[in-house]
């Protein structure tokens, strides 16, 4: 009895405690939005702060603590004085709620992400006078959609890469078109061995063969979808649906799935052919084009060390820098002077550095948004439909 | 009151862990996400997004999918146990029956995405399940859902074996005895003796099991092919998407099963066995 009578005030007890979190809950509401982002750029920079916080895709900041002889980190560090701490991140998405919190200066961010960026007032204009090393950036990256808005600069480009055919060349005859993996007589050859990249950004792949191959659709950038030009791509993608083994976004699954036979074609990336290395393994860029990735550094609203930051998106920029960090990560230098500085003198030939003609056939990432990108006056689907729809693709 | 005291501490804890966190999951289902800036919007609550979720043909084809595959995983690792448990708790000498403890706890220890993996390579083209399969005409079944059963029921194996084995070293060997020596055949004693005194612990072993196969979402990625189960849905929604309010109606839909599976098991009595 009296054990039941402690319990019942226990529970009382207990209770009251329990309450106390969920008002907390209730009182946390918005904390404001963040602050007014400065619209003009800064025209001349100051002392070093000491200290620099980058959010990147991972191989971009490397310091040797993955791999003791890839460090190009610490060179800037004694050059500057500017002690640097990193944040690596796995999607675009995931790096836009990270840039949010305002405690990184410096964000690398793909086509996907720098215009929700500079939307939502987390990204700040760039002098790019300030940065000496832009100068030898090519010129087709520099003022592009992606990186300025209104004539105002962003960023600085760091590199690009596209999203190629992949195929295994002892079952698949060398395809030419991106027909191979969207028309259902070609499908219809590999079922079960077909593959795409795991993310809604792929509708874009769908679009951009439409676009080639369906005018009626009057698709004009793969980016900019109405409702009637998405359920087409949508349609394309169910088909496929149908004939694919299993999507990939981790792209040590698709090394494994080429090697072991599993996967005979489907989308990649030239880092992954690289990787993979078997004579019968190839990609190619097709007729109609690819979509692709071309990523930028861009300086925080909310930097705190804008100086260090202005520092590090020189130093990054820089032939050697560039060349180091992005034959890492197995994608296009920024420059010919960064070509210069490859370990492997062919990298830039691999990857089509500075070939415009190359360049032209990519549609390089963007964040699909209501407002068309292509100017039209009609509403576009946003991302978060393009999500909807992707989900409802794999079924 | 030193009673209260000493019991408040976990209790909060239990409830700001569990309670709190399932109360906050539900409030954010009622919330939704501003598609330009993504930022949460507070202001407003509405059952939208739950609504999709039992409206959008998806979710319900993907809700089944992944039940069926929880129930199936569930299926194939008490028949497996069973016999495995059985052997261990009654026939084994102790000698063997802790070998054989340690065989079923040791697999616990390796990662679980080891073991997916591992299970992605024999299956793959020219993979240990071909070979094995070769001489005999079978093939593998590639990366499917088969392929998604076959690596839960080996991953959430131990998790049925070991309440079985523990419900069956509380049957006495007397009652096996008495039961023989009135002169039921050994599967009568089975059937009509050890079965019946299971049953708490076989759906112990079955919570297990279903529970965390419900919720899964890394096995699918590695051998289920083009497959997505119900976890898929969240994460995609939470991650990609960045729209938490939908992943929290959609992770409302296991959490549901599970609640009616419980309420429905709680009166055989199998929960005083866990």
């Amino acid at each position: 009895m009296r054990i039941r009578k402690l319990t019942r005030r226990t529970r009382a007890v207990v209770v009251a405690l329990a309450i106390a979190p969920l008002l907390m809950v209730a009182a946390c509401g918005d904390d404001g939005g963040s602050d007014e982002a400065s619209e003009e750029a800064i025209t001349e920079l100051g002392e070093n702060e000491g200290q620099v916080s980058i959010l990147a895709w991972p191989g971009y900041v490397e310091d040797g603590s993955n791999d003791p002889e890839v460090d190009w980190v610490t060179p800037f560090e004694e050059d500057t004085g500017c002690e640097v701490t990193s944040k690596v991140y796995g999607t675009s998405d995931e790096a836009l709620n990270l840039a949010k919190t305002g405690e990184y200066d410096v964000v690398a961010a793909s086509g996907d992400l720098s215009l929700r960026l500079i939307a939502a007032g987390e990204a700040a204009p760039v002098n790019t006078d300030l940065v000496p090393n832009y100068e030898n950036v090519f010129d087709f990256l520099k003022d592009t959609e992606w990186n300025s808005v209104d004539g105002v600069n962003y960023g600085v480009p760091h590199g690009y890469g596209a999203n190629l055919l992949m195929y295994n060349e002892e079952s698949v005859d060398p395809p030419t078109s991106w027909g191979a993996v969207f028309e259902e007589e070609e499908l219809a050859k590999h079922k079960g061995k077909v593959t795409a990249y795991d993310s809604p950004i792929y509708i874009a792949d769908a679009a951009l063969y439409l676009m080639k191959h369906q005018p009626d659709l009057e698709i004009t950038n793969p980016y900019a979808l109405d409702q009637k030009q998405l359920d087409a791509s949508v349609d394309l993608l169910k088909t496929q649906r149908e004939y694919v083994g299993e999507y990939w976004s981790d792209y040590l699954k698709l090394i494994s799935a080429f090697e072991t036979g599993d996967t005979t074609i489907g989308t990649t990336w030239q880092v992954i052919v690289n990787a993979i290395g078997k004579d019968n393994v190839k990609a190619v860029l097709p007729e109609e084009g690819a979509t692709a990735w071309n990523d930028t550094w861009m300086l925080s609203a909310q930097a705190e060390n804008v100086n260090c930051a202005y520092a590090w998106m020189d130093y990054i920029v820089s032939p050697k820098a560039n060349a180091q960090a992005t034959e890492y990560f197995g994608e296009a230098p920024n420059s010919e002077a960064a070509c210069a500085e490859t370990t492997d003198p062919t990298h830039c030939e691999t990857f089509h550095a500075g070939d415009e003609e190359f360049s032209k056939q990519l549609w390089y990432w963007r964040t699909p948004v209501k407002e068309c990108l292509d100017g039209r006056d009609v509403e576009c689907t946003d991302y978060s439909q393009w999500t909807t729809a992707w989900t409802e693709i794999k079924g | 009151m030193r009673l209260t005291a000493l019991l408040a501490a976990p209790l909060v804890w239990l409830i700001a862990i569990y309670v709190v966190a399932l109360a906050a999951l539900l409030i954010t289902a009622l919330w939704r996400v501003d598609s330009f800036t993504g930022n949460l919007d507070r202001s407003t609550y509405s059952l939208d997004n739950i609504k999709t979720v039992l409206t959008t043909p998806l979710y319900r084809t993907v809700a089944i999918r992944t039940v069926g595959i929880a129930a199936l995983v569930t299926v194939i690792d008490i028949l497996i146990a069973l016999p495995i448990a059985f052997y261990m708790a009654k026939v084994a000498s102790p000698r063997i029956r802790g070998v054989l403890l340690i065989a079923v706890l040791t697999p616990l220890w390796a990662s679980y995405l080891v073991k997916a993996f591992a299970w992605r390579a024999t299956l793959s083209n020219g993979g240990l399940l071909e070979w094995l399969g070769a001489p005999v005409g079978l093939q593998s079944p590639g990366y499917g859902l088969t392929a998604v059963v076959l690596t839960q029921a080996y991953i959430w194996l131990p998790y049925v074996i070991l309440p079985i084995y523990a419900g069956l070293e509380r049957v006495p060997d007397s009652i096996l005895n008495a039961s023989s020596d009135l002169g039921a055949p050994a599967w009568t004693t089975l059937r009509l003796v050890v079965l019946p005194m299971l049953v708490p612990a076989i759906i112990a072993g079955s919570i297990f099991s279903f529970s965390l196969t419900l919720g899964d979402y890394i096995t699918v990625n590695i051998v289920g092919g083009a497959n997505q189960m119900l976890g898929n849905l969240v994460f995609v929604n939470a991650g990609a998407a960045n729209n938490l309010p939908l992943a929290a109606a959609v992770a409302l839909i296991p959490i549901t099963i599970m609640i009616v599976y419980l309420a429905a098991v709680r009166r055989t009595g199998a929960l005083d066995n866990l």
